[in-house]
């Protein structure tokens, strides 16, 4: 019994560890972007890195989202004669659940294993040690301006995820699916409020802050060359993608009394 | 700690000067164990102000360890450290910030910023400091380039430059911004003599010059000796022998005869 109890506990203690570890970085985090001088070029070049180059991905990601999504939910309204409702499902689930997930999960894959890979080498080759020795605090260096980039990036790289989700979704709807293009639209803008845009971006700010934070955290704990670094890499994706998942529903439970769906 | 004999050379001018002046640095009773193997079992280490101190000890003996704790980038498990009369030990990262602009530190592998060019290198604790011309800090670098013989590899990336190379980039970097003391990891570890014999006088030519306070770690005895004005043997967590080069090379301990001839099996044959 003793040691079913020693096996649960070992667990319990390092996730809780854990999470005072990230704790403790996102504060640090905050106190330094609110005490301490942003490095400028720093934080460009992160947003150029997460916001600029994760483009492409993210929009592809969106419009074939926005295509096959569309597709599906007129298959299934046309049953019931409800194939112009097919505009307002597509846009309102983009902008509240599918735009800020799936972006967040390719931000997740593309600059989260970057950074944790990134730092984590920084940190198994003695730089991180090299910039504590010549006076730079690393939280400064190197998580405030990811951390600041992120919280720019992601609402921005979500938005741009939801209009072309959206506007794929129109495409296929009038040009594949020939649904009547005035009630497709009239639909739409109809049952999609501000408050649904709103939500979205909501999300994709707390997802930004999650990511970065398990992603730095990932590499700045890094141990045992690069083995260590692979394994913090991996760890960063796989975290961050989680931590998007499960934070999304009660995001969604939170923010939907805030912003309720539906016409009202 | 074996004390050391009397020597002529501990009243030549210098030592006179450095055993008068307070310590730069003070180590008292410093311990630490990293996992279940204590590495640091009540260190205690005075470095003077303006004399070159040689680390000695077996590889994994701790001094790598005890260098990184004198300038916080370890956190002990007891004990004090000591610079110029500041008790660093309690201090944040942000406090150490002001002691670590007074001690430079050379990591045994250079521990140069990947994506930047030894330019970038080198100027980045200038930048850092808050100096933006672009002049001012090419030139500097350049003289910089100049003492460490390596003029016109500004735009080299670290990956394309020697172990010796990389190491006086990293030195280059240390010491810019004119530091009192600086420590050095290593710095002949892995070089072939010849490249070992320049960061020597590199060395020699810094204390000199800037009359820095030194503290170079190695088990590099040309090294020690040609260096420093006095030595400290690492011996199980302890320091078991302190005293100058020449009273190392009087000393008859079969542990120091052991080291000082490399011989591995314990007391001799």
């Amino acid at each position: 019994m003793v040691r079913f109890f020693n096996a649960l506990g070992t667990p319990v203690l390092a996730f809780c560890q854990y999470l005072g570890e990230l704790v403790l970085l996102a504060a640090d985090t905050f106190r330094s972007i609110f005490t301490h001088k942003l490095r400028w070029k720093l934080f460009l070049n992160q947003v150029v890195e997460i916001g600029l180059l994760s483009q492409l991905v993210v929009v592809i990601t969106g419009a074939f989202t926005g295509a096959v999504f569309a597709a599906q939910t007129f298959f299934q309204f046309n049953k019931i004669g409800m194939g112009s409702a097919t505009g307002a499902v597509v846009s309102v689930s983009i902008c509240r659940e599918l735009g800020p997930v799936l972006t967040a999960l390719m931000v997740a894959g593309r600059v989260g294993a970057a950074m944790s890979a990134e730092i984590g080498t920084m940190k198994v080759t003695e730089q991180i040690d090299a910039l504590r020795a010549l006076a730079v605090y690393p939280t400064d260096y190197l998580v405030v301006p990811r951390a600041l980039a992120m919280m720019i990036s992601m609402p921005l790289l979500v938005a741009e995820c939801i209009a072309v989700g959206i506007a794929a979704g129109y495409f296929i709807a009038i040009f594949l699916l020939e649904i009547n293009g005035t009630y497709y639209m009239a639909n739409m803008v109809r049952w999609t409020r501000n408050r649904d845009i709103i939500m979205g971006l909501s999300k994709a700010f707390c997802f930004g802050i999650l990511i970065v934070f398990i992603s730095c955290q990932k590499g700045l704990s890094a141990r045992e060359g690069a083995v260590g670094v692979g394994r913090a890499t991996t760890e960063a994706v796989v975290n961050s993608s989680l931590a998007v998942l499960i934070s999304n529903f009660f995001l969604t439970m939170l923010l939907n009394i805030i912003y309720p769906a539906g016409y009202q | 700690m074996i004390e050391a004999p009397p020597s002529p050379e501990i009243s030549t001018k210098s030592d006179v000067a450095a055993a008068n002046s307070a310590p730069m640095i003070a180590v008292r009773s410093l311990t630490k164990k990293i996992g279940q193997q204590e590495i640091l079992r009540g260190v205690d280490l005075e470095v003077a102000t303006g004399e070159t101190l040689a680390i000695i000890g077996r590889s994994g003996g701790g001094k790598s360890v005890l260098l990184k704790h004198l300038v916080g980038l370890m956190t002990p498990d007891a004990g004090e450290i000591w610079i110029q009369g500041q008790n660093i030990i309690g201090m944040n990262e942000r406090q150490l910030g002001e002691i670590r602009k007074k001690v430079g530190i050379l990591f045994q592998s250079g521990a140069l910023f990947d994506s930047m060019t030894v330019e970038d290198n080198i100027s980045f604790p200038l930048r850092e400091a808050g100096e933006r011309d672009a002049k001012v800090l090419h030139t500097k670098v350049a003289e910089m380039l100049e003492v460490m013989e390596m003029e016109g590899q500004e735009n080299k990336m670290p990956e394309s430059l020697s172990g010796g190379m990389k190491k006086r980039v990293g030195l280059a970097r240390s010491i810019i911004r004119g530091p009192s003391c600086v420590l050095y990891d290593e710095p002949t570890s892995g070089l072939d003599p010849v490249v070992a014999d320049s960061i020597n006088r590199l060395i020699r030519r810094l204390q000199k010059r800037l009359g820095v306070t030194s503290v170079v770690v190695t088990h590099d005895m040309k090294s020690a000796f040609d260096v420093a004005n006095h030595i400290a043997y690492l011996h199980e967590g302890r320091i078991y022998f302190y005293g100058t080069p020449t009273q190392l090379q009087q000393a008859r301990d079969p542990i120091l005869q052991d080291f000082l001839l490399g011989r591995s099996d314990g007391r001799g044959d």
